[in-house]
C-alpha cells in the first residue's frame, strides 16, 4: 500500500500531513514547533522516518530537529553552525563590505544513501555537512572562501544558499544556489567549487552577465537525467543540458517570466511546473489567479493549469521551497502558499484539491512516497 | 532552588512549564544560572546566549525584582530574592513588531 507524507514547514510550526496512494483524504498534524519559523523539513531518502527540520526565529536563534519515526516525536539536534576560520566579509546591499554572520538553515538536503549525512545550506551563505544525524556540524568551506565570495551581496531574503542538488548517479557532483550569487557546481563531493552560471543575464548587475551575482531563485533536476537542470531565476526560466556549463532561456509563454519555485515530474522528465508571479514589488500571482505553469515540453511552450485553484481575488505568493512532486504515477503535485494554503494534484497537475487553507504562510513543502 | 521563567517558545523547546527549578552552586550570577539551565536542558544551549562567546542574543531579555538586568555584567551576583528562591529569574522575548 503506498502512500504520501507531506513535510510543511511555515511561519509558525511544521506541520505532517498524509494520504494514501489516492492522495484524495488528508490527515493533518501539528503545529510541531508551534510559534517557530521552520524553514524546511525533509525524509532522509535511505531511511523515510528519519526527518530533519530547520526551526528557527529572530529572538531565540537556529535550532535543528530530528524526528527517527517518521514525525510523530522529535528532539533537537545540533545547532553549533560555525564558520570554518575567520569568515571576513561579503558585500553589503550598499556595496559596502558587511561580515559574515550565521542566520539560520535554510535548506536540508539529506544524503541519498546514508540517513545519518546531511547537508544544511544557511544564512549568510555557506553549505554544512553533519555525518551524525545532525548532532555536529561542520562547514564544507570551499564554497564560502570561493575566490568571488567577498562580491556575493544578498537578495531581499537575506544571503541564502537555499538550494543544494546531488547528483544520484554521481555523489561526488552536486549543484548548489545562492541569492543572489547564482549557481555553483561541485565535482569532488563538495570540496572546491565553481560557479556555473554562463548564459545568465540579469539587468539588476551592470554587468548583465557577469561570472556570479545573479539572483537564482531555485534549481530541480530529475534524477534520470542529472545534466539537465531547470532553474527559476529572479526573472527569467532557465534550462541547462550540460550539467550547467551553459544556460538558455525556456520562458517561452509564461505570463511573467518571474517566479520562486520549479519543479520536473517524476516521471516525464521533460515535464516542468512554475508558478509565476508578478513582480518587483508585488510578489503575488498576477490577475488574482493562482494558476501554476506546466510545459511538457521542457520548458519554451507552457500551458496555465488551473482547475480546482482560485481564479479571483486570489493575492498569495509561493514560495522556492513551497513546491515538490511525489514518486508515484501519475506523479503528485504540491505547493503551498503565503495565505497558508496546500494544494494538491494527483494526476500531474490537470486538477488541484485544497488539502488545508488556513495554515500559517508556508515556507516549504517537501514529500515522501511510502511504499 | 533558582526559579527561572521561560517563554513559551522555550518552554515548548525545553519540553517544561513556564517555571523551572535549578539547583546553582556558588555565586548567583547571570552565567552560573545559564550554565545550570543549559545543563539541565541541552536543547536550549545557543538560544539564549551565542554558545561559544556566552553574549546574550540581541533579543533576549532578562528580568528580576521589577529590574531590567540585561546590560549587567555576566558575572555580577543577582538580587538575594533570586538567590534564595523568593523571586524567579525571567527570561523574556523582547517585545518587537505590532
Amino acid at each position: 500500500m503506498s502512500g504520501v507524507r507531506l513535510l510543511v514547514g511555515t511561519r509558525k510550526g511544521a506541520f505532517v500531513i498524509t494520504s494514501d496512494g489516492g492522495r484524495k483524504t488528508w490527515k493533518v498534524e501539528g503545529p510541531h514547533f508551534a510559534g517557530w519559523e521552520i524553514y524546511h523539513v525533509k525524509g532522509s531518502p535511505a531511511n523515510p522516518k528519519r526527518l530533519y527540520a530547520s526551526q528557527s526565529s529572530g529572538w531565540f536563534g537556529q535550532v535543528l530537529q530530528r524526528s527517527n519515526d517518521g514525525g510523530s516525536t522529535w528532539e533537537a539536534a545540533g545547532n553549533d553552525f560555525r564558520y570554518e576560520g575567520t569568515p571576513g566579509t561579503h558585500t553589503w546591499y550598499d556595496g559596502s563590505p558587511h561580515p559574515w554572520e550565521f542566520k539560520r538553515v535554510w535548506h536540508i538536503e539529506p544524503s541519498l544513501t546514508d540517513p545519518d549525512m546531511i547537508y544544511a545550506g544557511v544564512e549568510d551563505a555557506a553549505l554544512f555537512a553533519s555525518k551524525d544525524a545532525g548532532t555536529t556540524w561542520a562547514e564544507m568551506p570551499g564554497l564560502r572562501t570561493h575566490e568571488t565570495a567577498p562580491g556575493w551581496a544578498p537578495g531581499a531574503g537575506g544571503l541564502c544558499l537555499h538550494t543544494i542538488v546531488i547528483d544520484p548517479k554521481n555523489p561526488d557532483r552536486m549543484f548548489i544556489a545562492i541569492s543572489s550569487a547564482g549557481v555553483f557546481r561541485s565535482d569532488d563531493a563538495g570540496k572546491s567549487w565553481r560557479p556555473a552560471n554562463r548564459g545568465l543575464r540579469s539587468n539588476t548587475m551592470p554587468d548583465e552577465d557577469a561570472e556570479v551575482g545573479h539572483c537564482v531563485h531555485r534549481i530541480a533536476m530529475h534524477p534520470s537525467r542529472p545534466n539537465t537542470l531547470f532553474m527559476q531565476k529572479h526573472w527569467d526560466v532557465m534550462r541547462t543540458d550540460d550539467g550547467a556549463e551553459s544556460w538558455r532561456e525556456i520562458s517561452g509563454n509564461l505570463p511573467t517570466d518571474f517566479g520562486f519555485v520549479i519543479d520536473v515530474n517524476s516521471n516525464e522528465p521533460d515535464t516542468v511546473y512554475v508558478i509565476p508571479i508578478t513582480s518587483d514589488s508585488h510578489h503575488f500571482v498576477s490577475e488574482g489567479k493562482l494558476r501554476v505553469y506546466r510545459s511538457k515540453t521542457g520548458g519554451d511552450d507552457w500551458e496555465a493549469l488551473t482547475n480546482g485553484l482560485p481564479q479571483k481575488d486570489c493575492y498569495v505568493n509561493v514560495l522556492r521551497d513551497a513546491m515538490t512532486v511525489d514518486q508515484l504515477d501519475p506523479c503528485g503535485v504540491y505547493f503551498g502558499t503565503s495565505g497558508g494554503q496546500v494544494y494538491a494534484s494527483a494526476n500531474g497537475g490537470d486538477s488541484w484539491d485544497t488539502i488545508v487553507r488556513d495554515l500559517p504562510p508556508v515556507l516549504s513543502v517537501e514529500v515522501q512516497t511510502l511504499k | 532552588m533558582i526559579q527561572v521563567v521561560l517563554p513559551k517558545n522555550l518552554q515548548i523547546l525545553a519540553g517544561v512549564g513556564r517555571t523551572v527549578e535549578l539547583q546553582v552552586s556558588g555565586p548567583v550570577t547571570q552565567r552560573s544560572v545559564l550554565d545550570a539551565l543549559e545543563e539541565s536542558y541541552p536543547a536550549l544551549i545557543g538560544t539564549m546566549r551565542d554558545r561559544n562567546t556566552k553574549q546574550r542574543r540581541p533579543m533576549i531579555r532578562f528580568f528580576a525584582c521589577e529590574e531590567d538586568l540585561s546590560h549587567e555584567s555576566l558575572d555580577a551576583e543577582l538580587p538575594p530574592e533570586v538567590a534564595s528562591g523568593k523571586e524567579p529569574f525571567l527570561i523574556i522575548g523582547a517585545i518587537a513588531g505590532g
